[in-house]
């Protein structure tokens, strides 16, 4: 690493964000944002703030309330030598926008057989814990981590929101970045330089000796949370944050999972065909399953929609105590 | 540009719907024989729209097409032997054997992409527009869809973000009376449906799309208006389709006498004897063969070519 990329201050989530935004657009005129109230308004959960100021309403396109329109000017946009930035103001409106997203975005490159590309990224605020129901709170990166063609980042630090979404908009490809909400206002040490990280490379937050932990999104700060109230009770736990789940990096969980023999696989999406499931198989069938000490465990969203009372909506994601329960149940009993 | 009664502008709307038509026909019969896979949707009696449209434009503007794209394809002067090689799915095809009918682009001409979703070049179309209005570029784009997709939301809100934005998109509706089974009379309860441009603050126009002059008269006022950055407009052409919507059609929705009325109004043959003074019946054979020929060689050219090959099919999935 150089000098120059470990000069870090503290940054929030959000300004983390629009740090990266500014400083793509700074260095290739080719970058611009468009989504509903991404100007003056500074953005639905605030990440485009003063850019307008900065960059001028055409840069920092404002959109009428049409998803799939938006989506299908970024795609074209993109086919014509752009490299748009779109904001969903909610990722469950990503739901508008399917057909260009999985349709258009996803397929174009194979369709034509490699003859254009469609460099565009999609950012969307994800997941619950605002008490915004169940229309407004999804964890949906299993609906685009199945479709071949897309990509899929889900940064759970302000460095990762910002140095992954540089990666993104350098991607010839198009890629969703899905942002918490519940992390816009954490702070942390984010670098300045603008330094792309690289997608397809997972972070060890953590290495313990007793127990795999691997979390996605916000799951990744309540498994770290988790793993400092089990190590008072003597379990010893790694986390690991695939931090792009298409591309995946899987070695460094497969490694990990071959020393500690359990793994504990956490997501805030329900667990019915979510991509915990796919964690898991990748374990099951890779050379970790001979190390296996106990079954693999998933620790997922229950199968129902998010609901609006925060005592039901607590209930309906994993909490750090769930994991600390699941974590020690798993520990203890095998 | 008068298509009537300049000779070089008359020889070549009419080999290109001769292409056009020869090439659709050959499909035609290849698949019957059982010589291609898959399915495919013929504008054979459409022909007059795409060259009226494509001759409207210049080098550098871009097309967006639809699942029945042959004719944009080759009016926008796409290679019909990498065509043909697509459609006998060989490795020399557009798209290497991935895309098919419904997916041809030829991006070297400007052709986005034709698209297997109804409306879903639409938006597309206005995201170029974009892109040519932020570099500051002359371009125009001509968005090319049928009477089905003016029901979508994609529609919508394509038109709406070009509309708002004044960009250089000529929206142009193939209205050729049935979305797949659907009569436009039940379809919408418009007259025409260029009113619909009303609702977006833009300018619409009908005109007899199986007229190639009359299509490329409006295409072009429509060209000059969205590179003058007056932004975009709607028009209409009114034409149909003879052959069924894809392979499968039984053609249970009309009436053999509607399809023969149509064919009575024959795109070509009308604009045969409109150019017969211009051009002269040795001329007018001459496009006649040439397309002939033009077609057999492209088909010459695939068969002889190498099948797509699965070896590298997971290759194209990502641009690198």
């Amino acid at each position: 690493m150089t000098a120059a990329a470990e000069q870090t201050r503290t940054l929030t989530y959000a300004e983390a964000v629009r740090e990266a935004l500014a400083q793509a657009m700074t260095a290739d005129e080719r970058v611009f944002l468009l989504g509903e109230d991404v100007g003056t308004y500074g953005g639905a959960f605030g990440v485009t703030g003063d850019l307008v100021h900065r960059f001028g309403e055409e840069r920092i396109r404002d959109t009428p309330i049409s998803e799939l329109g938006i989506v299908g000017a970024a795609v074209g946009a993109a086919l014509a030598g752009m490299r748009p930035v779109v904001e969903i103001q909610f990722s469950d409106f990503t739901a508008q926008a399917m057909d260009q997203i999985v349709n258009q975005a996803a397929k174009i490159h194979f369709m034509l057989g490699g003859a254009a590309t469609v460099p565009m990224v999609l950012r969307a605020p994800t997941g619950s814990g605002t008490g915004a129901a169940a229309q407004h709170s999804q964890s949906l990166e299993a609906w685009f981590a199945h479709v071949p063609g897309l990509k899929v980042v889900m940064p759970a630090t302000p460095a990762d929101a910002k140095t992954l979404l540089l990666a993104a908009i350098d991607d010839p490809n198009p890629v969703i970045v899905l942002e918490h909400k519940l992390l816009y206002k954490q702070s942390g040490p984010v670098p300045e330089a603008a330094t792309p990280a690289r997608l397809g490379e997972a972070a060890v937050r953590r290495t313990g000796a007793d127990l795999t932990i691997v979390a996605t999104g916000v799951m990744v700060s309540r498994a770290l949370e988790a793993a400092e109230q089990l190590a008072a009770d003597g379990i010893d736990v790694s986390v690991i944050d695939p931090r792009t789940l298409k591309p995946l990096d899987a070695q460094p969980i497969v490694d990990d999972v071959i020393r500690t023999g359990r793994a504990l696989l956490v997501q805030e999406a329900p667990k019915t065909a979510g991509f915990m499931a796919e964690i898991a198989a990748t374990i099951g069938e890779s050379p970790a399953f001979g190390h296996l000490r106990a079954p693999i465990a998933r620790l997922c969203g229950l199968d129902v929609p998010i609901p609006y009372a925060p005592q039901l909506e607590r209930a309906a994601v994993p909490q750090a105590g769930d994991i600390v329960r699941a974590a020690t149940d798993l520990v203890r009993r095998w | 540009m008068d298509l009537i009664g300049d000779a070089g502008p008359a020889r070549e709307a009419l080999l290109t719907m001769w292409t056009i038509r020869r090439f659709e026909e050959a499909v035609d019969d290849l698949f019957a024989r059982g010589l291609m896979h898959g399915t495919m949707h013929l504008s054979i009696g459409q022909e007059a729209v795409p060259v009226g449209a494509c001759l409207a434009l210049s080098e550098g503007d871009y097309i967006t097409s639809t699942h029945r794209g042959h004719g944009h394809c080759i009016a926008r002067g796409a290679r019909l032997d990498e065509m043909m090689a697509e459609l006998l799915a060989k490795e020399t095809g557009y798209c290497r054997g991935r895309g098919g009918s419904m997916h041809i682009a030829d991006v070297a001409t400007g052709n986005l992409g034709a698209n297997g979703i109804v409306a879903g070049g639409v938006p597309i179309a206005a995201g170029a527009g974009l892109a040519v209005r932020m570099r500051g570029g002359q371009e125009v784009v001509v968005s090319f869809f049928g009477d089905g997709a003016v029901n979508e939301g994609a529609w919508h809100e394509g038109v709406n973000l070009a509309a708002i934005w004044d960009l250089p998109v000529v929206f142009v509706c193939e209205n050729n009376h049935y979305g797949m089974s659907m009569s436009v009379s039940r379809a919408f309860r418009v007259k025409q449906l260029s009113e619909r441009a009303t609702a977006y603050g833009i300018p619409g126009v009908t005109v007899d799309g199986n007229d190639p002059q009359a299509v490329h008269d409006a295409v072009a006022d429509a060209v000059a208006r969205a590179r003058a950055g007056e932004g975009p407009t709607l028009v209409e052409a009114t034409t149909y389709r003879w052959k069924g919507h894809s392979k499968s059609d039984k053609n249970l929705y009309r009436t053999r006498e509607e399809i023969e009325q149509w064919r009575e109004r024959d795109p070509i043959a009308r604009f045969e004897q409109r150019v017969a003074n211009t051009l002269g019946e040795q001329e007018i054979q001459a496009c006649r063969n040439e397309a002939r020929e033009r077609v057999r060689a492209a088909i010459r050219a695939a068969n002889a070519a190498p099948d797509a090959s699965a070896d590298s099919l997971t290759e194209a999935v990502y641009a690198k």
